[in-house]
């Protein structure tokens, strides 16, 4: 009788700790699914729809020989604020390879504001266009330059 | 292959059984530009958002371009999964008789397949040198490239939908996505007159060199219409509209492909109603032999060569200057294979004495126009500088 007993509890014990573990289950399972389907449920304190500055790792801002290394622009004031206004759509590399005038510089954004779904950059304007002008300013070029950078080479037949 | 793809992102591929054969998903791709596109070590990226790529003038040393070593001019974004069998393209707009839709297979067993090679340059090639500096990607001498398309006449399928007397223009419609990811902005739209797309060697291309068209230059389907700013060459096409006024998608008005229809001073301002749509290209030529900065011994002849091309015209004479153009001698220049196809020249050169020299070339067109020297027309886009290409070469 003993030895049954003690196997009815066993049983049990098995039953009860197998229900824990099933209701647990399914819990986290129903939890996943509505997290899934609601990720911003933990963010308690952020009110809806706020944009929301995601601290950028600190290497891939690594700043070498006065270059930001992710983006290829110059490190000077303002640099952070055009990588996180200017590089969204269009790579950095549209910014670097230009050069223009504090008007030009100002037409263009104006351009991207009116037909490429630039947002209004409000106080962040004028760090953007000083930033531009300082960093990118036209280069007198004449009517044609001289031919530059030419790896000479033995030309053999 | 997709196991595997699918392995490594730990979720199965939608329509992953629909992907090409070796395709990686954009997602995934290497960020190399040279792998992913299959392009020439040597080619320069001047922008990774969106992919712009050009090439060097040796690299275009071949008479019909290789895939590795053509330039590529994006406006948006490459798309992502296009299927071929389910691909369509229709045939609407104020003027067409009947709205048709037509599949790939469709295509190709309802219409006659024409083969044609067929310039297509960038409005913006040479953009780069212009002073004060022009907005946009600064292209050099790369943005050209002259393969060999076949495809159906965009003419025989117009047709068959039918043509209302009072068509002006066609405009395509592309799938590829506008840099912001906005659903309602198309990232190009352009189009051309009504002449340019009834022309023989405007088509309606399915293959570049003989094979599917690489991703990136339009698979499946791709607008061709050689001569003109690259532009109008749609890729990823899957509507073409016929218009009863001039199109007026996107990069068809403002300044874009557009040039002062008055001559301006540099950096003078324009109004968007004073600038007039680019059609033609002008006459132009590209050394593509020997790479610039060769070195020779003194009393070698040394052998130049390269193409020439005039947009709607032929190029009628081609000559070269080793003294800055105070003296010019001819090169030979064949004719194009077809109309639209660049023209292959060659010459001996001789150089007297020792010393540094260009050695300068110098297309003329049937119209008796040729390349300048310096710096054509400033425009406030940086657009159809065709001034002469030149070469370095050092003889001791």
């Amino acid at each position: 009788m003993n030895e049954e007993k003690s196997f009815r509890d066993q049983v049990n014990t098995i039953y009860n700790l197998l229900m824990v573990l099933f209701t647990l289950f399914v819990l986290a399972g129903g939890g996943i699914i509505y997290y899934a389907n609601n990720p911003n449920m933990l963010n308690f304190n952020n009110k809806s729809e706020t944009l929301v500055n995601v601290p950028v790792e600190d290497d891939s801002d690594l700043i070498e020989n006065g270059i930001h290394k992710r983006t290829g622009l110059i490190d000077a004031e303002g640099l952070m604020t055009v990588v996180n206004n200017c590089t969204n759509c269009h790579s950095a590399k549209l910014v670097t390879q230009n050069r223009m005038s504090e008007e030009r510089w100002i037409a263009t954004i104006k351009w991207m504001q009116e037909t490429q779904n630039l947002w209004d950059l409000g106080k962040n304007q004028e760090i953007i266009v000083n930033y531009l002008v300082t960093n990118y300013p036209p280069k007198a070029k004449g009517r044609r330059m001289s031919l530059t950078n030419i790896e000479w080479y033995e030309l053999e037949d | 292959m997709l196991s595997s793809i699918a392995a490594l992102i730990g979720t199965k591929i939608v329509f992953g059984s629909n992907m090409l054969e070796g395709y990686v998903p954009l997602g995934l791709q290497d960020p190399d530009p040279f792998k992913l596109f299959n392009k020439h070590k040597d080619m320069i990226v001047l922008n990774d958002k969106p992919w712009n790529i050009e090439a060097q003038a040796h690299l275009l040393d071949d008479k019909v371009t290789p895939n590795s070593c053509m330039f590529i001019r994006n406006n948006g974004l490459v798309p992502e999964n296009i299927d071929p069998k389910s691909w369509t393209l229709t045939i609407d707009g104020e003027s067409v008789r009947t709205k048709k839709t037509y599949t790939l297979a469709e295509l190709k067993s309802k219409f006659e397949e024409y083969t044609y090679q067929l310039t297509i340059e960038c409005g913006g090639n040479g953009r780069a040198e212009f002073d004060p500096p022009a907005k946009g990607n600064q292209w050099t001498v790369g943005a050209v490239h002259c393969a060999s398309w076949t495809g159906v006449r965009l003419r025989d399928v117009l047709n068959d939908a039918g043509i209302k007397d009072n068509a002006v223009y066609i405009g395509f419609h592309a799938v590829d996505q506008h840099l912001s990811r906005d659903p309602n902005k198309e990232a190009i739209s352009r189009g051309c007159p009504m002449s340019k797309a009834l022309q023989d060697e405007t088509l309606l291309a399915y293959k570049m060199n003989g094979e599917d068209i690489p991703l990136v230059h339009g698979y499946p389907l791709r607008l061709v219409a050689g001569g003109w700013p690259a532009s109008v060459s749609g890729k990823w096409v899957n509507r073409i509209s016929i218009r009863n006024k001039v199109h007026d998608g996107a990069k068809m008005t403002g300044t874009a492909y557009r040039i002062p229809c008055e001559t301006v001073a540099p950096g003078e301002k324009v109004k968007d109603e004073d600038m007039c749509i680019i059609e033609s290209m002008p006459v132009k030529s590209l050394i593509t032999y020997p790479k610039t900065g060769a070195v020779l011994k003194q009393g070698k002849s040394l052998e130049i060569r390269g193409h020439a091309w005039a947009g709607e015209l032929e190029v009628t004479k081609m000559e070269y200057s080793i003294d800055f153009g105070s003296t010019w001698n001819d090169c030979v220049v064949e004719k194009p294979v077809n109309r639209l196809a660049w023209q292959h020249f060659s010459a001996q050169v001789d150089f007297p004495k020792k010393g540094y020299y260009e050695v300068w070339a110098r297309a003329t067109d049937s119209n008796n126009k040729s390349q300048p020297m310096l710096l054509p027309g400033w425009n406030p886009k940086g657009y159809l500088n065709n001034a002469c290409h030149r070469i370095a070469v050092k003889v001791k």
